[in-house]
């Protein structure tokens, strides 16, 4: 049983080291070194593809309604949120979903807040636009929910719904090798192409 | 259609993977690999073992439980020290005594259950020294044990079992860390963060809005998580966040490497054995229980979720609710039934979202012990356990001592076998009534209704089958959900894997019987059904009334609302 003792300590502190911090900074200077710009969270001059961010206001494309109902009531109470990392799940910091069940109550009067949101500025939502993602901060749309959007930011910008649906073609992103996953847009590209576009 | 192509994809890559992984780990326990030797000997040398030092299975029994109950405590103390130690931008404090408890059960078990969200309670020195070892330690552990029961067949009137200080050193080196080291970069490539640096703030001028964003060495972990059916990821929403799992090759990747080693074992035990087809028949039963969970699980989520579709949404792309639009419906469900038909638990999108019938399908993966295929060795010695039991109930059919491999299956190895068997259940069921008779477990549901318990009961059956996924509406940070959870995972990992071991010894000590006219043969489709059979009806009559109260009456409470 000693033995078994003295081995099972060596054997830890050597997984440590090896499988812990080994592996670990290897890795990390291999992903330093050839592959900088992803390995530190993709991050352009307007904030990080990765994460989704909260458009307000109609003159952009908007993202998926992370923080749900809030999502809608926030941006006219001039409350900060949703779409935020660091409030993602209401949870200050932490990254998740809602986890309301499918015959939950409250997700049921979050879809409902939502449709109303979507319909006062004159969007008939598509399912993407009126559910939250598993992140909590999911930086894609599908390009149906772009285009549903189409005649808001055309009212907002004055631009021409047919360049607005030329840009989203532009923008969008088939499966990854044609099938892998499916077709999205990542929202702040679309808007900074947007922004190009004025 | 690009669904049918991503299982066409995963099926060929499967089957290489099948054959040659499987071959080559063969090769890995049988000390035929050396390549890392400069690496291997002088870990020999500091343990003073070597690969000629063979165990009874009782030395190895004892060596296992000694070096997880010392991996628990160094996971441990580094959890309850973080506050002291290096690589801590974010300045977290110690993890409080009931969690680091949890948690440290949870990753020595391979369940990988988190009661925390990572990026607001773990630093970097957590995630690497303490949680990413066990994340490559107990895959080791378990297949290693999955090992010794295939030498138990192997072997003839052996007394020893193998060595576990070597089998879990050949098993680190040769396999876990190259695959996982050549994934992490594929995982970075594709737009995974792996950097020791803090989180980073910016603003977004367009927008006027300013975002912070969680970071950390995700990506590296990430491989590793999958490849070991581990399942614990470095941030709250696992692999459905972008930084873990950017694209849907990522996605894909991630199914693939949860899969493979517990595939791939089918084709060791068979080469081991010396008889592939013995190795064909278990993968058989792994891939027709994993086909059906995947066909209605899929199936499912491409429904309506009911509360979307009552707010007067309709959908033609299946239950959104809770998943990831790069992902999509149906390679959400498959990523969701490969992490819980193997013991991963790794999540793409929210459980506790998926519709009554696509839940019911999370939960019965992993109540059917996991064995489709199951965890990085644990699916192949729980299928073997089923196995031993079909080939007695085919005995008793036919009148004649079974036998499986030539090795005659007698009294003890069937009581061994229905113990392991038997463990899973009967801990999920007992801790599942305790957590709702008392007011601290039904303190933890988000979720009213049926709902609630399923999420009761999905936490404490993923813990017993140290899967680790949860339906995460769950708060399980409490002292109840925190001790209950860690003994039902510590039952469920080693009060089978004792019992397993000790058939493994029982098998290599006997001799071969010729195989002969009446032999019952276990290779044919004929044994895959009865096996299939054998795992349905224990999974089925254990688990279905729980189920029926919760997922089933869900699904069939039409128009109602919780």
């Amino acid at each position: 049983m000693l033995l078994h003792l003295r081995r099972s300590f060596v054997m830890a502190i050597i997984c440590m080291v090896l499988f812990g911090f080994v592996y670990a900074f290897a890795g990390t200077g291999v992903a330093q070194l050839f592959f900088k710009e992803q390995a530190n969270g993709s991050i352009g001059r307007n904030g990080s593809a990765l994460v989704g961010q909260n458009w307000s206001s109609p003159k952009w494309f908007h993202g998926r309604p992370d923080d749900s109902g809030p999502y809608a009531a926030n941006p006219a109470k001039g409350i900060a949120g949703g779409d935020n990392p660091l409030v993602a799940n209401g949870v200050s910091g932490q990254s998740g979903a809602t986890n309301l069940g499918p015959r939950s109550l409250t997700l049921l009067a979050d879809t409902k807040q939502l449709v109303r949101y979507w319909h006062e500025l004159g969007v008939n939502p598509t399912p993407d636009l009126v559910t939250t993602s598993g992140s909590g901060y999911d930086p894609d749309i599908s390009p149906e929910d772009a285009l549903v959007q189409v005649s808001m930011v055309s009212r907002a910008t004055g631009i021409a719904p047919i360049r607005l649906r030329d840009l989203i073609a532009r923008e969008t992103r088939g499966p990854q090798f044609g099938f892998l996953g499916s077709s999205y847009i990542n929202v702040l590209q679309l808007n900074e192409a947007l922004a190009r576009l004025r | 259609m690009s669904f049918l192509l991503t299982l066409l994809t995963l099926v060929v890559a499967l089957g290489f993977t099948w054959r040659y992984l499987g071959s080559y780990m063969a090769s890995v326990f049988e000390g035929r690999v050396h390549f890392l030797r400069r690496i291997e000997r002088p870990i020999y040398r500091l343990l003073a073992t070597s690969p000629e030092q063979e165990q009874t299975w009782k030395r190895y029994a004892s060596a296992l439980v000694v070096f997880s109950a010392v991996s628990l405590l160094f996971t441990y103390a580094i959890l309850r020290l973080q506050g002291s130690l290096p690589l801590n931008p974010q300045h977290l404090g110690s993890v409080g005594s009931a969690l680091s408890f949890n948690t440290s059960a949870s990753f020595v078990t391979n369940t990988n259950w988190q009661n925390y969200g990572g990026e607001t309670t773990m630093s970097y020195f957590s995630q690497m020294g303490a949680l990413t070892v066990q994340q490559f330690v107990t895959p080791a552990v378990g297949i290693a044990v999955a090992i010794v029961v295939v030498r138990g067949f192997s072997r003839r009137t052996s007394q020893t079992v193998g060595n576990f200080w070597v089998d879990i050193t050949r098993c680190l080196l040769y396999i876990l860390l190259p695959a996982a080291f050549l994934f992490g970069i594929i995982f970075v490539a594709q737009g995974a963060v792996q950097t020791l640096a803090g989180t980073v703030s910016f603003h977004d001028a367009l927008n006027n809005v300013t975002q912070t964003m969680a970071r950390g060495p995700i990506a590296f972990m990430e491989a590793i998580k999958q490849l070991g059916t581990n399942g614990g990821g470095f941030l709250n929403a696992n692999s459905a966040s972008t930084l873990e799992n950017p694209t849907g090759l990522t996605n894909f990747l991630s199914i693939y490497l949860l899969l493979a080693i517990p595939v791939a074992l089918t084709y060791t035990f068979g080469k081991m054995v010396g008889s592939v087809r013995h190795g064909v028949a278990l993968l058989s039963v792994m891939a027709i229980l994993f086909g059906v969970w995947v066909g209605f699980t899929s199936f499912a989520e491409h429904q309506n979720n009911p509360a979307v579709a009552a707010a007067g949404i309709h959908s033609t792309v299946g239950n959104t609710e809770g998943k990831e639009v790069r992902f999509g419906d149906t390679s959400t469900a498959l990523f969701a039934v490969a992490s819980t038909s193997t013991s991963t638990g790794s999540a793409d999108a929210s459980y506790d979202s998926f519709t009554p019938i696509g839940g019911l399908g999370l939960l019965t993966g992993m109540m059917i012990g996991e064995v489709s295929p199951g965890g990085t060795g644990s699916g192949l010695y729980t299928l073997l356990i089923y196995a031993i039991l079909a080939v007695f109930i085919g005995g008793l059919m036919i009148g004649r001592t079974p036998e499986y491999l030539g090795k005659k299956i007698q009294a003890r190895e069937v009581k061994l076998a229905g113990l392991g068997a038997l463990v899973m259940p009967i801990t999920v069921l007992i801790v599942t009534a305790l957590a709702v008779s008392l007011a601290a477990g039904r303190a933890g549901p988000l979720n009213a209704g049926p709902h609630g318990f399923s999420e009761i009961l999905y936490a404490l059956t993923s813990q017993g089958n140290n899967n680790g996924s949860a339906f995460g509406g769950l708060t399980g940070n409490t002292s109840f959900y925190n001790i209950v959870g860690a003994i039902d995972m510590l039952l469920g990992r080693f009060a089978i894997m004792i019992p397993v071991l000790a058939l493994g010894g029982a098998l290599a000590e006997k001799s071969v019987v010729p195989e002969s006219l009446g032999t019952f043969r276990t290779d044919n489709g004929m044994f895959v059904g009865l096996t299939i059979g054998v795992v349905l009806i224990i999974g089925g009559l254990t688990f279905f009334p729980a189920i029926s109260l919760g997922p089933i009456v869900e699904q069939l409470s039409h128009t109602r609302f919780f």
